[in-house]
């Protein structure tokens, strides 16, 4: 049996963990909180934007840009979004397996673009050839780290390097509840307008408004999945350290038990020597 | 006739001005243009530049960093990648923006990104021109 002095040692360890988790816990619930006022803030631009596309796609026929145009797929780019940091649950885990699963299953050529060190770590010792990956993005991701992304996919694209563009990142639902999705990026998918909107006048010309929306809708639909891949880990993790924090309250519990347990016995074990002592005296 | 429009300003981090005024100015891509209640439904194309808005009788100014605005409805709303009001703007931050991005414009080494350079030039005299150092 363990003695009183190693499970003291013991209740203290674990007590010192809980406090280290109980910490991360309030930390990711605080930047889950900005995290999510991000995606809000985020929202009025791209609707605005979106509209701004629907609107222009409506009206001119015939308007064209590289990035709208489809093409046989013949090579496919999956961007996948992970975490720098671990310590969050299973959220880069399923990320990761989400990815490698979207891999092994495609029926064309299929590579990789890694956003988050965690994912590019994996595939990287996995042997798989990155296209690009992008480390670091901190824990407020930027309009212009989007932009740097969406960039080099443009350009990708745009070259022919690969015919079609996904990503793969998890949307927040809530702190418990985050879902991977699969978005298709390139080319650009345009819903039709439904209405027909009054005429517009577009200054200098409906071609050249559009050459620069195009490229800013990728921008925004990057920064999106950013931000909710963001607020999803920020999610994760205050999930797993409140977790682990109850799991230290519990084994705390239980070592208290023993530890008392322990204690009870070696009283007992003493009263019982000195009782039979005195009676041998006897 | 109205007497004034909705006028917004949203960038992707957030919605920097959301009011009514009488008259606005803005940067278009060939030029600056003004509306005034009642416009047409249009679609422009702007570049690095300073907006200027009515508030009563006076003109205040924001920097904006290219974008795009529409025109509708007595509603001009302005997605700009960036922007900044004029009371917001770092007047030596900005200065000193300039001052790089004209070094790299005259230095003409090769691997320079002249659009980029450029860019930030534009970038850099629509603040200090909003901040209303330099007319």
């Amino acid at each position: 049996m363990a003695s009183l002095l190693d499970i003291r040692r013991r209740i203290r360890a674990v007590d010192n963990i809980k406090q280290v988790t109980k910490a991360m816990e309030m930390v990711a619930a605080a930047k889950l909180r900005k995290a999510q006022e991000r995606v809000v803030a985020a929202r009025p631009y791209a609707r605005g934007l979106e509209e701004m596309l629907h609107r222009l796609s409506s009206q001119g026929a015939g308007l064209d840009h590289p990035l709208l145009r489809r093409r046989e797929v013949k090579r496919r780019a999956y961007v996948v979004v992970t975490g720098d940091r671990g310590l969050c649950g299973s959220y880069n885990a399923n990320m990761i397996r989400r990815a490698a699963a979207a891999l092994e299953g495609s029926e064309v050529e299929a590579t990789l673009v890694a956003v988050g060190r965690k994912g590019r770590d994996f595939f990287r010792r996995r042997g798989f050839d990155l296209l690009a990956e992008f480390l670091r993005i901190g824990e407020e991701p930027t309009f212009q780290q989007a932009r740097e992304i969406s960039g080099v996919l443009a350009h990708l694209y745009e070259a022919g390097t690969v015919d079609e563009v996904r990503i793969i990142y998890t949307e927040f639902i809530s702190a418990l509840s985050q879902r991977p999705v699969e978005k298709v990026l390139l080319p650009i998918g345009i819903q039709g307008g439904g209405e027909e909107a009054e005429e517009y006048i577009y200054e200098p010309s409906a071609e050249r408004v559009l050459a620069h929306l195009v490229p800013q809708f990728l921008d925004v639909q990057v920064y999106h999945a950013l931000l909710e891949a963001k607020a999803s880990e920020h999610g994760a993790r205050m999930t797993a350290m409140g977790n682990a924090t109850d799991n230290a309250a519990e084994m705390i519990e239980d070592l208290t038990l023993e530890f008392n347990r322990v204690r009870q016995a070696s009283i007992t074990k003493e009263i019982l020597e000195i009782v039979s002592g005195a009676e041998a005296l006897k | 006739m109205a007497e004034a429009f909705e006028f917004q300003v949203i960038t992707p981090e957030r919605v920097v001005i959301s009011m009514e005024t009488s008259s606005l100015v803005v940067p278009g891509a060939e030029g600056y243009l003004g509306f005034l209640p009642d416009h047409a439904p249009m679609v422009v194309l702007l570049k690095p530049g300073v907006v200027k808005y009515k508030v009563g009788s006076e003109y205040r100014r924001m920097a904006v960093t290219g974008g795009f605005m529409e025109m509708a409805n007595n509603k001009a709303v302005i997605l700009a990648d960036a922007a900044e009001l004029a009371e917001e703007i770092d007047v030596m931050r900005a200065r000193r923006a300039l001052e790089r991005a004209r070094e790299r414009l005259a230095s003409r080494q090769e691997g320079i990104d002249f659009a980029r350079a450029r860019a930030a030039l534009e970038r850099a005299v629509a603040r200090i021109r909003a901040a209303g150092e330099e007319r």
